[in-house]
């Protein structure tokens, strides 16, 4: 296989411009557009269905845009090249875990498959990232005999693997119990504080939402009605994004600590 | 079924420029070689052992009323090995392992694990189908084989046991050996290779295709088997027509 993309460390910046895609007759995306910075978490709420994980399928290239581009670091991307560059992870909404391999072995692929370390190596990083989302010593169980949020955290584990420039997290905390969502936030935030990484989280918690967000933004049908910071996107006038911060889960936080 | 024809050819072509990475994906392959032979040797031991002696229960009494008891070991072994083990074989192998690799791809499919390979930049075609095709082309021809001694020993057994036939173990195996040349064993073998790789890509394109949830799972697998038996049949006909000529 070839090499892995080698850029420095650290997050890359992300453009989205005009995103559109539409699956036969239904527009799932209506010209999104946006920017992300290096080490900024960017968090993506919206209605089911808005189109927030077509949106994540893009930018890691499992899906081709009908028009628009992707840029990062300035460079436009298309699909899979994005791949070839950078380092990007993403955290499926459905977990995604290969059934057939233990856990060690999912959390170990990419380096496993693309021979990156010793075995001896793969072994202690596999460990070290379990215990970082509060598995230690699943390594040999099957995502079969797993929780829904265990499995979660073990697709976080096999993310954070690939020390991603850029992290898709799909609802990362949507089978959690209050206090492994806890875990899971202070790890997206320490992970962005120590590499530097560039985040994307989308998530119906509120909670989540404003605790992590640089900015938060709001899609809705298709199209990114709103995006800025969580002080000002709780005075935004559109009534459908006012309704949908008052019917999350969570209390609204008062005060934001930047 | 024709238009997948292109993409099961452009899936052919892909597997064929990894076939350089085969060793570092052996262990997946001998996982493969060892379930086909788990899953159908002895599926195929007894398939073979009637398959040989229904043949010569139906040629034998014929050839011996006709004073020509002695050519049965011939029509046996040649039948065996030119066409019945290459093709009952293949369509057995489709039955219980092409069918487990269209559902086992399908279902990965279905639940994104291949979409999350090609986000660790794993290609599935390294990954999943090559394994399946090398190890499927490597057991056929075994398993295929193994089918053509048994079947021969199921004839025999007809024939000396049978009273209409009554040709003993040793005139058969002699006018067995007369007739039946290494080459049309070899025959045999070609056939099970290209059918092999036949299974292999229609029943691993058809996993890789599976759209729409579970209920399509079902869909592939179906798929998978009915075409490739349709397509070992015909392309039985048009080989058998290419190896003679
Ligand atoms: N492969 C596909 N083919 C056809 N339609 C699709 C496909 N993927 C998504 N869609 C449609 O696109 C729309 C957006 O789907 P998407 O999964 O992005 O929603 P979402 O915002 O992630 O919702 P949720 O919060 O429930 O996860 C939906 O109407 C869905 O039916
Ligand atoms: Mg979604």
């Amino acid at each position: 296989m070839s090499t892995i993309a080698q850029a420095s460390p650290g997050g890359v910046a992300l453009q989205v411009r005009d995103l559109q895609k539409r699956y036969g007759a239904e527009k799932v995306l209506q010209g999104v557009s946006f920017a992300v910075s290096p080490g900024e978490i960017l968090v993506l709420m919206g209605p089911s269905g808005s189109g927030k994980t077509v949106l994540l399928r893009h930018l890691i290239g499992l899906e081709e845009p009908d028009a628009g581009e992707i840029r990062i670091n300035g460079q436009v991307v298309r699909g899979a090249q994005v791949l070839e560059h950078y380092r990007v992870a993403m955290v499926f909404q459905s977990a995604a875990l290969l059934n057939s391999l233990t856990v060690a072995e999912n959390v170990g692929l990419y380096l496993i498959e693309h021979r990156l370390r010793s075995a001896e190596e793969i072994r202690r990083i596999v460990s070290d990232k379990l215990s970082l989302v509060g598995l230690a010593g699943a390594e040999d169980k099957f995502p079969a005999q797993l929780s829904g949020g265990m499995r979660k955290r073990v697709a976080i584990a096999r993310a954070l693997v690939m020390e991603p420039q850029l992290i898709l997290y799909d609802e990362p905390t949507s089978e959690l119990d209050p206090l492994s969502a806890e875990v899971i936030a202070e790890e997206i935030l320490a992970l962005r504080d120590r590499i530097g990484v560039t985040s994307i989280v989308v998530t119906h918690d509120r909670t989540l939402a404003f605790r992590l967000g640089d900015r938060i933004g709001f899609l809705s049908a298709g199209r990114l009605v709103a995006v800025d910071v969580p002080q000002r996107l709780r005075q935004h006038p559109d009534p459908m994004l006012q309704q949908f911060l008052q019917a999350l889960r969570g209390p609204v936080p008062q005060e934001v600590e930047s | 079924m024709f238009q997948n024809l292109g993409e099961m050819l452009l899936l052919f072509a892909r597997v064929l420029r990894a076939v350089p990475f085969t060793w570092r994906h052996r262990h997946k392959v001998f996982e493969q070689f060892y379930d086909i032979g788990n899953a159908s040797l002895l599926m195929v031991c007894t398939l073979s052992l009637f398959i040989g002696a229904v043949v010569a229960l139906q040629t034998g009494p014929v050839l011996v009323d006709r004073g020509l008891a002695a050519a049965l070991g011939g029509i046996v072994g040649v039948s065996l090995c030119k066409e019945l083990a290459p093709v009952m074989m293949a369509i057995l192998i489709a039955g219980r392992n092409g069918s487990a690799m269209a559902a086992e791809i399908g279902s990965m499919q279905v639940y994104q694990e291949i979409d999350a390979l090609r986000t660790l930049r794993i290609d599935p075609v390294h990954f999943l189908v090559l394994p399946r095709m090398v190890a499927l082309a490597a057991a056929l021809p075994l398993l295929v084989i193994i089918s053509i001694m048994v079947g021969w020993f199921g004839g025999a057994l007809v024939a000396a046991y049978n009273d209409r036939i009554a040709v003993g173990f040793q005139a058969f195996f002699e006018n067995l050996r007369d007739v039946v040349a290494l080459e049309d064993v070899v025959h045999g073998l070609v056939k099970s290779f290209v059918f092999a790789l036949l299974v292999g890509v229609i029943c691993c394109h058809q996993g890789l295709a599976t759209r729409g949830g579970p209920r399509g799972i079902g869909r592939s697998v179906t798929k998978a088997v009915v075409n490739s038996i349709v397509l070992i049949v015909i392309s039985d006909y048009i080989l058998t027509r290419l190896l003679l000529s």
